[in-house]
């Protein structure tokens, strides 16, 4: 299982100086597609395809229609904060493999989201996550002070506007419904799911 | 053990030496319960390939800034398996 140029073979190692934390995430990827493609669990052709499925159906767009959906349709956005698989069913996304659960942003609660023990995360319904999100610098700073990081994402939210943090370390992933923005009253449905970013549906963008 | 909605829970302290899902910046910490999340096969089982792992009670559990890092007016919600808990 192990190679000469591993600086470590203890397999369940979490620490900090093991040395595969110095390396860049594409190359720790590839050492761990490596590794499961020697133990026989998967190919490089398995990889591909079950990437290219992903990026062509994964999109920020999904989680976008149903939050713009939640801001014209009350019934739905009941059921997308109560129960957030059955509201991705609605809009033709009933195959998640996960819990989906959804927090609303509102005038005096802002939402963000984050992996501190990895990166987990709605991939179908937010596309793949950006490299930041996977960072060791985002996940630690967000629990710790998620102000000054929002900040830094241009987001400065006025002191009275309280912050709630989402660590998702369960079988559970999280999305933020955005606040409707003022004066969209006049726009129709696609329209209003083109406002919505992946930034806002993670909470580090306003919508 | 199971935890109602309100109810304040302690994160165990100590650092197990097999996988989990307890991050180590709430150990130790006490936090409320504000949603149950159904339930979960327990990682720390099944990443050690005991089978069938125990199966329990996910919770979501809030903290507040203050009480994990000393300031910050935040709070942190995180989801943690009934076995992670104890009573304060």
């Amino acid at each position: 299982m192990t190679s000469p140029d591993e600086t470590s073979t203890d397999e369940t190692s979490t620490n900090e100086t093991s040395g595969h934390h110095d390396l860049p995430a594409a190359a720790r990827t590839r050492r761990l597609e490596e590794r499961l493609i020697a133990a026989g669990l998967t190919s490089d052709d398995e990889i591909d395809e079950f990437l290219t499925g992903l990026y062509t159906s994964a999109t920020p767009g999904n989680g976008a229609r149903m939050a713009a959906r939640a801001w014209t349709d009350p019934a739905y956005r009941d059921l997308l904060l109560s129960d957030g698989n059955a509201a991705a069913a609605r809009e033709g996304f009933g195959e998640l493999s996960y819990q989906l659960r959804v927090v609303a942003n509102a005038e005096d609660v802002h939402n963000v989201i984050v992996c501190t023990l990895c990166s987990c995360y709605p991939v179908s319904l937010l596309g793949p996550s950006p490299g930041w999100y996977k960072s060791f610098a985002y996940r630690s700073r967000t629990v710790r002070e998620p102000r000054a990081v929002l900040g830094e994402f241009g987001l400065k939210l006025p002191p009275e506007v309280q912050i709630s943090v989402w660590d998702s370390t369960s079988e559970a992933r999280y999305m933020v419904l955005p606040a409707r923005p003022a004066g969209t009253g006049g726009l129709a449905a696609d329209e209003l799911a083109a406002l919505v970013t992946r930034n806002g549906l993670i909470g580090t963008a306003l919508v | 053990m199971s935890y109602a909605t309100g109810a304040r829970v302690l994160v165990r302290p100590g650092d197990p030496d097999h996988h989990t899902r307890v991050p180590g910046y709430l150990r130790g910490h006490t936090g409320e319960v504000i949603a149950t999340l159904g339930r979960w096969p327990l990682p720390d089982d099944s990443a050690r390939g005991i089978t069938p792992p125990r199966v329990e009670t996910c919770y979501a559990v809030r903290f507040s800034a203050r009480d994990l890092w000393g300031s910050g007016d935040h709070t942190v919600t995180v989801d943690l398996w009934e076995s992670y808990l104890d009573q304060p």
